[in-house]
């Protein structure tokens, strides 16, 4: 099958910055997939050269199998994209915001399908309102409508939810759930790696340019941090225990489990050593963890 | 083609919204410089025989507002929407940068000729005028919007301010406008003078405008029409070609 997004050795270089230095990607078509990387790690760059804002100065990319430069009227019909800012057009509605855009991409008016998407994204009742006149959350809606308007099969969000309340990114979110489910490719960059966590199946981090990591959110999260124990003591640490600490604060110490069935052994020990227990909690390594740990020790 | 008459429409619409500010305040102020100019100028002045210096002035002041509306038409769409950022919507599309193209020089134009014909229209009602060649008059009409609703989309694509817009408008445009004889016929001015207003393309729009209303000009149509059909080729082939690179618009 065709890859919905396939990147081949891409590179630019801006006059002052390298922003990419040879990243190869494939995201198959249905996928959730989250590129992740700290401000400046070339994540923008990316995707507006999948959507031929930006040239690459190496290297290839295609949408749905077309080439984004030689076949870029295909590709750029395959995609859609939110982008990052807040844009609009002060001069128009939001229902002739998205009339335009589906003309732009050749699309013969379709009211139907257009109502579809405002109810679903919750603007039905601002339809005919000025989109400067709509709130930073309803901005944000529109772009998301604006980029369907063209039904496309790969959908691109540049860190969507930036600025959005959380009732509103959890129904964006849901939509956008349900956008996956149908089928299309979700190709996703966000800020807030917990979205990241529950959304999408596989993830990529870039630093400065490479990809640093690739893998699924499971053998990520699997494979990243190690698990930890975390317990409040009515006593000192035991010494059989000082090998596993990591850190202490505030009366709680925080200990190394990579396993859980050592931990029946840790307990049966401060049990034998008469420390009592007085608060446990067992954290799971969670994708900020995995993310931090990767910026930190990956050698771009 | 539904992505250019998109594009074509929105362009228009755009304008169209704020009619008074792009197409009826441009009317009124040639309407001005045709009240005071004539006023101070009528008794004095009679550039060619049988032709009154209001009427003489009556087309200059046509052309002058097509040209300066068509420039500002596409310069002032192009720039607002890249501040903005809402440039994306139309760079996001399948849009051939020849659609692009068509879409913001005919919505500029249309402006344009608009204006043109409005600013007639109220000259008509205090000047005698005759249209001795009308086909005349559209080829230089629309030749030289052309000619500067593709400047408009340069200076729109290259500036990335406002500032830089006013800067090709006040020492660009208005210089060449109004050094190419709206308000005058060369042979009015000194031989250096006159040598130099024919290296001005704007004058060659102008005196073919003007030969279409009164049957004489200050040098020969044919002339005028082998200067401007060039020329509007020429930019609007520098302005493909900035599109296709895609200058300034994607990086």
């Amino acid at each position: 099958m065709t890859c919905a997004v396939r990147i081949r050795g891409l590179e630019k270089r801006f006059p002052r910055v390298q922003a990419l230095r040879g990243v190869d990607l494939d995201i198959e078509q249905g996928e959730f997939f989250a590129l992740l990387g700290p401000n400046g790690a070339g994540k923008t760059t990316l995707i507006s050269i999948l959507a031929g804002l930006t040239r690459a100065t190496a290297g290839t990319a295609e949408v749905m199998g077309h080439d984004v430069v030689r076949h870029y009227r295909q590709a750029r019909r395959n995609l859609g994209v939110v982008p990052q800012e807040l844009v609009f057009d002060p001069f128009f509605t939001v229902r002739e915001s998205l009339e335009f855009q589906a003309g732009y991409f050749g699309l013969k008016r379709d009211d139907a399908w257009i109502d579809e998407l405002l109810s679903h994204l919750a603007l039905l009742d601002k339809a005919d309102t000025n989109t400067r006149r709509l709130s930073g959350g309803m901005k944000r809606r529109v772009l998301v409508a604006q980029a369907l308007v063209h039904r496309p099969p790969v959908i691109v969000l540049d860190e969507p939810t930036a600025g959005v309340d959380v009732e509103l990114r959890q129904s964006l979110w849901a939509f956008i759930h349900q956008l996956n489910a149908r089928g299309h490719t979700i190709l996703l960059t966000t800020h807030y790696l917990e979205e990241a966590e529950t959304l999408c199946q596989r993830v990529a981090m870039l630093k400065e340019g490479h990809i640093v990591a690739l893998d699924s959110t499971a053998n990520l999260l699997q494979s990243g941090a190690e698990r930890h124990l975390e317990l409040v003591l009515d006593g000192e640490l035991p010494d059989f225990l000082q090998a596993r600490l990591r850190g202490r604060e505030a009366g709680r110490y925080l200990l190394a489990l990579p396993d859980y069935a050592e931990l029946e052994g840790i307990l049966a020990g401060l049990r034998q050593a008469g420390v009592g227990v007085r608060d446990l909690t067992v954290g799971k390594p969670d994708l900020e963890s995995v993310f931090l740990k990767v910026m930190r020790e990956a050698a771009p | 083609m539904i992505g250019f008459w998109t594009l074509f429409k929105k362009e228009i619409l755009r304008f169209w919204k704020v009619l008074l500010q792009t197409v009826a305040a441009p009317i009124l102020t040639a309407f001005l410089y045709l009240l005071i100019f004539a006023h101070v100028l009528a008794a004095h002045v009679q550039v060619y025989p049988g032709v009154g210096y209001t009427a003489f002035l009556m087309p200059g002041l046509v052309m002058m507002s097509v040209l300066q509306n068509t420039f500002a038409n596409a310069s002032s769409s192009l720039i607002q929407s890249k501040i903005t950022g809402n440039i994306v919507f139309v760079l996001l599309p399948p849009l051939s940068y020849l659609e692009f193209f068509m879409a913001y020089v005919l919505a500029a134009l249309v402006r344009g000729l608009v204006i043109g014909v409005g600013v007639l229209m109220v000259g008509l009602l205090f000047v005698d005028l005759h249209l001795r060649h009308p086909l005349w008059i559209l080829m230089f009409g629309v030749g030289a919007g052309v000619v500067f609703s593709c400047i408009g989309m340069m200076a729109g694509i290259w500036a990335e301010k406002f500032d830089h817009l006013a800067g090709v408008q006040n020492f660009f445009i208005m210089p060449l406008t109004f050094l190419s004889g709206v308000f005058y016929s060369i042979h009015s001015l000194p031989d250096f003078w006159q040598g130099m207003s024919r290296f001005n393309p704007v004058f060659y729009m102008i005196d073919g405008f003007r030969y279409g209303f009164f049957g004489v000009a200050d040098v020969d149509p044919r002339l005028s029409l082998a200067v401007v059909v060039p020329t509007a080729l020429v930019a609007s082939l520098l302005t493909l070609w900035m599109l296709r690179a895609g200058y300034k618009l994607r990086h």
